[in-house]
């Protein structure tokens, strides 16, 4: 049976036929959209090299079938660079080697992202750290992780105090 | 993953409606549904996808005080709903030790009540499991089974519910609002998960087609704000279930204990309300040596179903802290690390 579903993906809005109601959002992006950035890690929920942002919020799109989820929007690694110009959170993660191999820094990214959009976590890193347990890294980057995000988020807190002064 | 049969009915009772056909499944976040899809232990024929069912998400105040939530509302928006937190503070520090960031995103308060247990040996296909395949056998027995049940567990199943949402939910005496074919209808919460017995296979009271529409609490469950706590043990510091783990809430007047609701969770198959325990409580002081007392006599029938005799002591150390953390009182925010006995900065308590 086809379905056809439409999605925002990083902007712009997409008409995509699926073929198979099976398909996670996590294989439509990477199979049929060709945004490989998003990684296939353990394909369960348990390491979170797959997280994207639907409508603002980070979810595990290997966890996510594409069907159900007909008129959201999507931001995925693609989508966080202005061209050439990397988001600070992409700055932060190599000023801190945030990473190693690199395989779970697209997630790991996303992640942060969600992480700061929630804001729950502030500038506490305890906080910041158990925000992010949802995301692995084998290589074991977690101390230039927690750096890296922190530094986003006390820039951020320090240009809303500008503002309000 | 077997292929299945996609339906995206307009209305709860078209989608009671579907789900009559055999084999069929509701589908809301799907984050344990399509774990238990991609290996074989589910295997549908149709889903019926009842994410975009309106009027499913809200929370709101009922007129005798009590709460109703959607069953559609996501488990991190309920979390991190300060009315909620501030009403029911150990539901929301058990709700934020679930899952990871990403999943407590998805999950809604529905799917956390009928969320699967992870014994390995349900998961794993080749097994045999009376859950999975009633009349195979039980794997467990006899293989890694440190992390289960130690409560009301029967000699065809030994397995855990995983849910730590659950375990206050059922100390504050939660009910569940469900639809089905014969309308709608409204279940305790302590009933609506069954011990294994003989039949592991049925794990909930629900009938085919039945779908759980909203959670309600009733207005005595605010009562215990100021003195609620959610601790849980795992095996890493976050995003683990857990091995033991306990609800503490307390009514005190003085240093005097006036009403205590106790339940335990990762010790039986379903959450686990400690009445005799919360009877025992009441009247007393709050001191260690009463919480012990209580610990002694909710672990009372407590037997290990295989090497999980530490899981027996382990509860009644867990339901002492948790006891003491409620007497003490509640935080103003949930701890950094919420339900945990650790803090990553030496000498600092978990929840300072």
């Amino acid at each position: 049976m086809n379905h056809s579903i439409s999605l925002t993906v990083n902007g712009v809005r997409r008409e995509i036929a699926l073929t198979d109601p099976r398909v996670t959002l996590l294989d439509l992006l990477r199979e049929q959209l060709d945004l490989t950035g998003t990684k296939k890690g353990c394909d369960r929920g348990q390491c979170g090299a797959c997280t994207i942002l639907v409508d603002g919020r980070r979810i595990n799109s290997c966890l996510a079938l594409a069907i159900s989820h007909d008129g959201r929007d999507i931001t995925t690694i693609e989508g966080v660079a202005r061209g050439d110009e990397l988001h600070p959170l992409q700055a932060a993660f190599i000023a801190h080697d945030g990473f190693q191999c690199g395989f779970c820094t697209p997630g790991q990214i996303m992640s942060a992202l969600g992480l700061i959009n929630e804001g729950q976590a502030g500038c506490d890193a305890e906080r910041i750290r158990e925000g992010m347990s949802g995301n692995l890294c084998r290589c074991g980057a977690y101390a230039g992780i927690t750096e890296a995000v922190l530094e986003v988020q006390q820039k951020l807190e320090a240009e809303k105090e500008r503002r309000v002064a | 993953m077997k292929s299945f049969d996609y339906v995206k009915p307009a209305s709860i009772p078209e989608a009671v409606a579907a789900a009559r056909a055999p084999g069929a499944a509701y589908l809301a976040a799907g984050t344990n549904l399509l774990d238990l899809m991609k290996s074989g232990v589910s295997r549908p024929e149709r889903l019926i996808d009842v994410t975009h069912l309106p009027g499913l998400d809200t929370i709101e105040k009922l007129p005798d005080g009590g709460l109703r939530i959607g069953a559609l509302v996501r488990n991190a928006d309920l979390a991190h709903d300060a009315a909620f937190a501030k009403a029911y503070p150990a539901v929301a520090e058990a709700l934020l030790s679930g899952g990871s960031a990403q999943l407590r995103n998805a999950a809604t308060v529905g799917g956390n009540l009928l969320q699967r247990t992870r014994c390995a040996y349900f998961y794993d296909v080749a097994s045999a499991c009376n859950k999975r395949a009633p009349g195979s056998g039980c794997d467990a027995r006899g293989g890694d089974n440190d992390m289960h049940a130690v409560l009301g567990w029967s000699d065809g199943c030994i397995a855990t519910h995983p849910s730590d949402f659950c375990v206050p939910l059922v100390a504050l005496d939660a009910t569940v609002e469900i639809e089905g074919h014969g309308g709608r209808r409204e279940t305790r919460l302590e009933d609506l998960h069954r011990l294994p017995g003989t039949t592991p296979e049925q794990e909930t009271v629900l009938e085919t087609g039945d779908l759980i529409v909203a959670l309600k609490l009733p207005a005595e469950a605010r009562n215990f704000a100021s003195h609620a706590r959610y601790l849980k043990v795992r095996e890493r510091t976050s995003y683990a279930f857990a091995v033991v783990s306990a609800a503490a809430h307390l009514t005190l007047a003085g240093g005097r204990i006036r009403q205590a609701r106790v339940a335990l969770g990762g010790v039986a198959a379903k959450p686990w309300r400690a009445r005799e325990a919360e009877a025992l409580l009441a009247g007393t002081d709050a001191t260690t040596q009463n919480f012990r007392l209580a610990a002694e006599v909710a672990l009372a029938a407590a037997k290990p179903s295989g090497d999980n005799v530490f899981k027996i002591e382990l509860a009644q150390r867990i339901i002492v802290r948790a006891l003491n953390l409620a007497a003490a009182g509640t935080p103003e925010r949930v701890a950094a690390l919420p339900a945990s006995p650790f803090s990553i900065h030496s000498g600092a308590l978990h929840d300072a």
